[in-house]
């Protein structure tokens, strides 16, 4: 028996996914204009505390190691912390994504007194006017705030989250020092056109010259700077960075969503992507291992369009969540291909109708790019 | 090389093995480091490495061949590197 | 990432795997080290934010 390729041994899939995200609830006190999850009001289907703990058994038994819990603002639930301790005493590892607003003084001591915690706190703009152009009047402040009370209680090394936008790309540097200031991690990822992001995609997602400019950026700062490998559509510009160059959906990550949905990853909620519910009968070791959505991910994946391409052993076709929500077909270019083959689909007409997410839990206000400054 | 074929070894405490269809993966609960333990043999002989007097002893009850030793050497060396095996005193 | 080896794609991973142990004077075509580990980063993979 040969030692095959990691690559293949993980698209082939895994007994139990190796990380997975957990949205603990759709409220939120924040509208940012590229949420993924189209977060805002609570759904009244959430899981309760009992199920939440239920589901976190299962993942025990199934030996997955690390989880990510994020939202809408997970910490707005009454049994956040009951949620945290349970994953703890059960070892398994979590990182949570925050906005910050609930991280007080004292809930700082209280984090930091855990062990097998990681925070990540969201920052889009290194100065209030950019970041809360994007996620809100007020949240800069507030995202700093935080900050300070988790260094001012020694927690250690947190995240500093940054979903990459054209108004942002220049404020790469000033992020790592603002991280480095911290003794903080700094943490970017690819905007995706998902929720909220499919309505603001066209205005925030870089240009061209600017996805250059944050290849070039993670060429020369990459081995201290987390990705979550986002950027690997990229690695067809040259030298590969950091990661596995890999879309996990399936196969070695997916989502729940706070009613207990299962999807691919975090950047599809939408019905196409939808492998089962924690509630089916075998729990969720039964979707991951035997959904007809999730064996079908683990398949080999055709290159379509890009068989002729040179470079699709390096970009490996980029992000099926970026295709989908914006009308390319899903054995087609990333919209962000280097060599600007997305961007040509895109002006054609042959883009498929652009599928709308399946559930929205926005508040129901109006929400426009730049409309909070 | 940290692990030689002499070297006594063992699993580090806070270390799960978690089976998968291609082998293992290793996690490492403290410095949270996870390996991919890609063939069944070499989840076999960490299973039992402390079990045994030497290394060379651990790949001659598995039955691993002569020629893949310096395989095995190797990984054992990175994995002492990432804790998630340790030399025994 | 961290990894203790490079990823390598099937071809190329024997080259990749082979360490110091096997000096160029001493290889023989026939053995090749089989790259039996490898550290991923647990926070590192696409789908997680």
């Amino acid at each position: 028996m040969s030692v095959s390729n990691l690559s293949t041994q993980l698209k082939s899939g895994l007994d139990a996914p190796i990380c997975l995200t957990w949205e603990l609830t759709y409220a939120c006190n924040l509208q940012c204009i590229h949420c993924l999850s189209s977060s805002g009001r609570r759904d009244p289907r959430e899981l309760d505390t009992d199920q939440v703990k239920n589901v976190l058994d299962q993942l025990r038994d199934l030996q997955v190691f690390y989880i990510n819990i994020g939202g809408g603002e997970p910490m707005i639930r009454k049994d956040f912390f009951e949620i945290l301790e349970h994953a703890e005493q059960n070892n398994i590892g979590v990182k949570f994504s925050t906005n910050g607003t609930y991280i007080t003084a004292e809930n700082a001591q209280r984090l930091a007194s855990m062990n097998y915690l990681d925070i990540q706190i969201s920052l889009d703009g290194v100065d209030r006017a950019t970041n809360d152009a994007v996620r809100g009047e007020g949240s800069f402040d507030t995202s700093i705030a935080a900050m300070n009370f988790l260094r001012d209680a020694n927690f250690g090394p947190f995240k500093i989250s940054v979903v990459m936008t054209r108004q942002n790309v220049d404020q790469l540097d000033a992020f790592k020092e603002l991280a480095d200031r911290y003794g903080a991690q700094l943490r970017i990822t690819r905007l995706r056109p998902a929720g909220r992001g499919a309505d603001t995609w066209n205005e925030l997602h870089p240009t061209q010259a600017q996805q250059r400019q944050i290849y070039d950026w993670l060429i020369a700062h990459g081995d201290n700077v987390l990705t979550g490998d986002s950027f690997f559509h990229l690695n067809a510009f040259g030298e590969s960075l950091p990661g596995l160059n890999l879309c996990g959906a399936g196969r070695v990550v997916c989502l729940i969503d706070p009613i207990g949905d299962v999807y691919a990853c975090p950047f599809v909620i939408h019905d196409q992507f939808k492998a089962g519910s924690v509630h089916d009968e075998g729990g969720f070791a039964h979707v991951w291992r035997n959904s007809d959505l999730f064996l079908s991910l683990r398949e080999p994946e055709s290159e379509g369009a890009c068989t002729s391409c040179g470079n699709y052993d390096s970009c490996q076709g980029g992000c099926m969540a970026a295709k989908f929500f914006t009308g390319l077909p899903l054995d087609g270019p990333d919209p962000e291909c280097v060599i600007g083959a997305g961007e040509s689909l895109l002006k054609s007409a042959t883009v498929n109708l652009i599928p709308k997410p399946s559930m929205d839990h926005s508040r129901k206000i109006s929400v426009t790019v730049g409309g909070n400054k | 090389m940290t692990v030689t074929l002499d070297s006594a070894c063992e699993l580090h405490p806070q270390v799960a093995l978690r089976p998968e269809p291609f082998g293992a993966l290793a996690y490492h609960y403290g410095n949270r480091k996870l390996v991919f333990l890609k063939h069944p043999d070499v989840v076999a002989v960490l299973r039992d490495v402390a079990a045994h007097n030497t290394l060379a002893d651990t790949l001659v009850a598995h039955n691993v061949a002569p020629e893949r030793w310096n395989s095995f050497v190797s990984a054992l060396s990175s994995l002492e590197t990432s804790e998630i095996i340790r030399v025994r005193q | 990432m961290d990894t203790t080896a490079p990823i390598a794609v099937d071809t190329a991973q024997a080259q990749t795997a082979s360490h110091d142990s096997v000096s160029s004077a001493t290889t023989t075509p026939h053995i090749v080290e089989e790259l039996l580990v490898e550290e991923i980063s647990i926070d590192g993979m696409c789908g997680v934010y």
